[in-house]
């Protein structure tokens, strides 16, 4: 019986979670190699997949089967034999369904792992055992840490090039636990592998018998994610409002939106922003069947109880639970645009929420040597792929949380107001 | 008490998310219905996004005139349902006017033809943005698409120049006669699909239960007899017991030998599967690279 009849066979998909994960590595990592390994293993590969692999492995002259041109996609990339872009890969066990934002490695394509970063809940880092700790580590966790991403998983691959060595593995493990203590990670996992060969991947390695943790697939499916989402502090951007005309439901005003954080029900009082007017929650409910309680990523519909101005770019918070409200805000970006760097004074378009609103950079406060978490203050031109700490003033008040206490409220883009391309990924300082 | 949710309803969240944006960030949107499963069940989280209102977006259907009779019939019946304006695209009336041309030969399709139909339909109509039930899932080109997909006053895609998408922040600006492509249900796979249309009881065409028609075998895959795919010297039309995994043309998809004729039964077929449910997708096997030539070009 295959992995995917199991899913069924349990009855267990109603209880089925969803992992997003990013995957992380320097070139010649084995990062495709691995991301193989997880689908060829979890028998996630279909035949008519494979036998394209086949045919590409045979006609490059591949010894085995290539398991890494299983996640190769778009033509650029297998002329040049490098991933360029995030891919998005899907397979499930009966405990779980995954999500794997692949993404490439080396330096020019930073802003791809940001991406990738920034809804995912686990990050795998592949380190190659043979080089240890590299500047590329450095940075896939210094990344990892600024976008908040609750769970890091360091894989140490080729372990099979390294006779598979405990020595090589803890010198590796200490090596990272020193640099990492400067970092912003809570929760980070050291596993032994070989991508090429399997071990510790799906099955466990007869090669490591000193290795006692779990194995890669293992710690997925049993990762505790349940609290990666803020059920504290409640907010709700409004992203529209549905007003129905007709008969039925005349008076009918619901609020649509995206629990952001915290938890929702009917009798709450709570308080819009910006206007400051307060009210109760009359239904909290989806596609008219009410909800006991509403909490984040939960797609919703509220009413109240009152008739007061409600519309997109509000939020609805509970009332004596305030987010910040401020037109300055201090925050780390991430810069992304391809052809200009950062312009003090420049003017950008800032979505947050779903709110939008103009804003003027007032100041880099430093750039960020991400190979060793310098800041520098000399040097403050922030251009593609950099990532530094700016000071900014919005045309209107923004409503926020610190990005380490909210992902949702703690993140904005910035959007070029002539290309209209987003230039700019940041998080909010507390 | 854990506030969690399962995988299946976060991925209705998900859409229902995307979609409230489309709504509001867009002036005329619209959702691209080729009246496949994967369309139906757009249709059915815009009802959810929107309750009790109607779905704010006309349902574009671009028609090639190579479709199963029941999937013509099961559009009618789903817009009258829904109470949606329909509008139909017409790949025949592009062929007529010269706007594209027909494929000859004897494996010809109107797959490409399609491409100026749908770009016509945009224009006539000035959308900005339309919704497909494409999936990441589906394809290795679509493995890299994004959930909005910014496309040129050509209407074409360029892999090399997408926008970053961050969190769940979708930029939807742009410049007059550009478009957007938005994909809801971009991380859905095909068992999802089935498991959440199970869920939700969401109604089907019969084409994709087991039913019995006449079919001839063509290189490999069967294909049921209709108006356009006639038997060829040489083969024998057979009486099968089949059912359909995508609904594309009548004279490009492929049917499966199947017993499940119920949802539950389609469910344990598709967990078991072998192979991906374009793997019997005749456009797709053009080369290796088909879909993202035809994606470039502004293919959904």
């Amino acid at each position: 019986m295959s992995k995917q009849e199991e899913i069924f066979n349990a009855e267990s998909y109603e209880k089925m979670e969803l992992l997003r994960f990013t995957t992380a590595g320097s070139v010649d990592d084995g990062k495709s190699t691995l991301i193989g390994r997880l689908l060829y293993d979890s028998k996630s590969i279909f035949e008519d997949q494979m036998e394209a692999v086949k045919t590409s492995s045979e006609r490059r002259g591949d010894e085995n089967i290539n398991l890494a041109l299983v996640t190769d996609g778009l033509k650029s990339e297998r002329e040049q034999g490098i991933t360029i872009d995030v891919a998005y890969r899907y397979f499930s066990t009966p405990k779980r369904k995954f999500i794997i934002a692949d993404t490439p490695g080396h330096i020019q394509y930073t802003r791809n792992m940001v991406t990738g970063a920034s809804t995912a809940n686990l990050a795998i880092i592949l380190v190659d055992a043979r080089h240890g700790v590299v500047e590329q580590t450095k940075r896939h966790s210094l990344i990892a840490s600024l976008l908040g991403i609750p769970h890091v998983v360091i894989c140490i691959n080729k372990m099979d090039l390294v006779d598979w060595s405990e020595g090589s593995f803890n010198q590796i493990k200490n090596d990272y636990k020193q640099f990492a203590s400067k970092l912003n990670v809570k929760d980070v996992n050291f596993i032994p592998i070989s991508a090429l060969l399997g071990d510790n991947v799906v099955n466990e390695s007869e090669n490591m018998n000193w290795y006692k943790g779990s194995t890669l697939m293992y710690h997925l499916e049993n990762v505790h994610i349940a609290n990666d989402h803020n059920h504290i502090d409640s907010r709700f951007p409004v992203q529209t409002v549905i007003r129905p005309h007709s008969d039925e439901y005349h008076d009918y005003r619901g609020y649509a939106g995206r629990v952001a954080g915290g938890i929702f029900k009917k009798g709450d009082d709570i308080t819009v922003l910006p206007s400051g007017f307060t009210s109760k929650i009359k239904e909290v409910e989806t596609a008219g069947t009410p909800l006991e309680e509403a909490y984040s990523p939960m797609s919703i519909t509220m009413t109240l109880e009152d008739n007061i101005d409600v519309s997109r770019g509000d939020m609805i918070v509970r009332t004596g639970n305030m987010p910040e409200i401020s037109q300055d805000i201090d925050a780390m970006v991430c810069w992304m645009d391809e052809k200009n760097p950062i312009r003090i004074n420049g003017k950008y378009t800032l979505i947050h929420t779903s709110r939008n609103c103009r804003c003027i950079i007032k100041e880099v406060v430093y750039k960020m040597d991400v190979n060793n978490l310098h800041k520098l203050e000399d040097d403050k031109e922030i251009h593609l792929n950099d990532i530094g700490r700016i000071r900014l003033r919005t045309t209107q008040p923004i409503f926020f949380d610190a990005y380490n206490r909210n992902r949702i409220t703690g993140s904005f883009i910035l959007v070029d107001e002539g290309s209209n391309v987003t230039v700019g990924a940041c998080m909010i300082r507390s | 008490m854990s506030y969690t949710i399962n995988h299946l309803s976060e991925l209705e969240a998900e859409a229902i998310f995307v979609m409230r944006e489309v709504a509001a960030q867009f002036e005329k949107p619209a959702i691209l219905f080729s009246g496949g499963k994967d369309s139906i069940l757009l249709t059915h989280l815009a009802k959810k996004a929107f309750f009790p209102a109607k779905i704010p977006f006309p349902l574009v259907h671009i028609d090639t005139g190579h479709n199963f009779i029941e999937t013509i019939e099961f559009r009618d019946y789903l817009v009258k349902t829904l109470d949606a304006k329909l509008i139909v695209g017409s790949v025949q009336e592009a062929i007529d006017k010269g706007l594209a041309i027909e494929e000859k030969g004897a494996n010809a399709s109107r797959n490409v033809a399609q491409i100026p139909a749908l770009l016509k339909a945009i224009e006539d109509h000035q959308f900005d943005a339309l919704m497909g039930g494409a999936r990441r899932d589906e394809e290795k080109a679509r493995a890299k698409e994004r959930f909005f997909s910014h496309r040129d006053e050509f209407g074409q895609w360029d892999p090399k120049n997408q926008r970053p998408e961050l969190w769940n922040i979708f930029n939807g600006k742009k410049h007059f006669g550009e478009h957007f492509r938005v994909f809801p249900i971009s991380n859905w796979t095909e068992l999802d699909v089935w498991q959440y249309i199970a869920k939700e009881n969401i109604e089907l065409p019969k084409t994709y239960y087991s039913h019995i028609r006449p079919c001839v075998e063509r290189n490999g895959t069967i294909l049921a007899v209709t108006e356009h795919v006639q038997p060829r010297e040489g083969e024998e039309v057979k009486d099968m017991r089949i059912r359909f995994r995508t609904m594309g043309d009548a004279t490009i998809t492929g049917a499966y030998k199947s017993d499940a004729d119920t949802i539950e039964k389609i469910i344990q077929e598709v967990a078991a599967a072998r192979e991906t449910e374009r793997g019997n997708r005749a456009d797709d096997k053009r080369s290796e690279t088909a879909m993202e030539d035809r994606k470039k070009e502004g293919y959904f």
